[in-house]
């Protein structure tokens, strides 16, 4: 009955082709360095599902985000458990990208016909410290406030255009809560769809042009 | 060749992958549910002995309205409810204290001194001085709270989520 179910759907859907070009494809004889990237995709998925999950609690006002973020943590069941994972998924989200990003350019893999894998690539390192940003100001406590405050100055920094920088960021001269509301934002929504996209066009060139090979004393 | 009592490479696989798959299921499940659940398991039972003033204030054949909020803590917040109940007092010692909360689909209900009933404007139920259903939709009379009057003064037993 299974196998018939399975059948049915797959002359339909055409899994078995999937499951070949994306699981079951040929790779070269490689190492460990070179789970980084499934790593990374691991730790995107698992800071989406703990995202969405923190959202039924959090409340991204002034007013409401330091006790909110207590509730969940002293008050709702796994709270705990869920931020937690959150908060260290995402330190290692960063760290696990940054490495992979290593590997590639140690090991030369960003070369011909991979620029634009690459090229994704430094927009996803680069989406994920942003989430990074983002997502700290999110408690709103004391290390968030003035951590923002120094990381909003630093690009102000810039001649000419940087007051004007400093007003796009927190939305005004000063941190408020129209900073908070839009880093909120930009951490659930804007920076998510980038990294959704881009990792999209990520995988869709990892199954096009395959991994490459660890480089040899030749090469 | 396997023996028949003998569990072969296959079927323990199968077995380990059930086993271990169940168990993530579980460690991933159950927090997940009960992140989920649990503001709404947290029961708060509200009780309290309400005073609502010396009894003699109250006016005899009248209906009368009186206010009183409660404050619960729902999350991070707290939440200031205001309850209404009707005061009846029939002769001097007999009286009863109504809830305007319609028995329908709780709006409050308002007594009506020219047609002598409690109107609900959601859905035109009224009901007589005493509570009892007479017109409209009502299921059941409007809720009697259990009363007590201690040196003069009108109490009522307020529960809530009980």
């Amino acid at each position: 009955m299974a196998a018939k179910v399975f059948t049915w759907l797959d002359e339909r859907l055409g899994l078995t082709t999937i499951y070949f070009t994306v699981l079951d494809r040929k790779v070269p004889k490689v190492n460990w360095w070179f789970t980084l990237g499934s790593a990374s995709l691991f730790l995107f998925v698992m800071q989406v599902v703990t995202g969405i999950f923190l959202t039924v609690y959090y409340v991204p006002s002034p007013d409401h985000a330091y006790d909110s973020i207590q509730y969940i943590m002293n008050n709702v069941a796994f709270g705990w458990l869920i931020r937690g994972i959150h908060h260290w998924g995402a330190t290692l989200m960063v760290i696990f990208v940054f490495i992979h990003m290593l590997r590639t350019f140690y090991f030369a893999a960003y070369k011909y016909p991979r620029e634009i894998t690459w090229l994704t690539g430094v927009i996803l390192l680069l989406a994920t410290l942003g989430m990074g940003f983002t997502g700290y100001l999110l408690p709103w406590n004391q290390r968030a406030y003035w951590a923002t405050t120094v990381g909003t100055e630093i690009p102000g920094t810039a001649p000419f255009i940087g007051d004007f920088i400093i007003r796009i960021l927190r939305g005004g001269s000063d941190l408020s809560a129209v900073t908070l509301a839009r880093f909120f934002s930009v951490h659930i929504w804007f920076l998510p769809a980038i990294i959704l996209l881009l990792i999209g066009i990520h995988l869709y060139l990892i199954i096009r042009l395959g991994i490459s090979s660890v480089p040899k004393k030749e090469d | 060749m396997s023996e028949p009592n003998k569990l072969d490479r296959r079927d323990f696989v199968k077995v380990v992958v059930v086993f271990v798959g169940t168990t993530i299921t579980a460690c991933v499940g159950i927090p997940a549910i009960g992140y989920l659940l649990s503001p709404a398991l947290a029961v708060q039972k509200k009780e309290a002995w309400i005073p609502l003033g010396p009894l003699e204030n109250y006016p005899i054949g009248t209906p009368t309205l009186v206010s009183f909020t409660r404050t619960t803590i729902n999350g991070w917040e707290k939440t200031v409810n205001s309850y209404g109940v009707y005061v009846v007092r029939s002769d001097e010692t007999n009286y009863k204290v109504l809830s305007n909360m319609c028995t329908h689909l709780s709006c409050r209900v308002t007594w009506n001194e020219d047609r002598d009933i409690y109107i609900c404007p959601c859905h035109d139920g009224h009901f007589a001085i005493d509570g009892q259903v007479v017109y409209g939709p009502p299921p059941a009379p409007l809720k009697e709270f259990e009363t007590k009057v201690e040196e003069g003064v009108l109490y009522i037993h307020f529960m809530e989520g009980a």
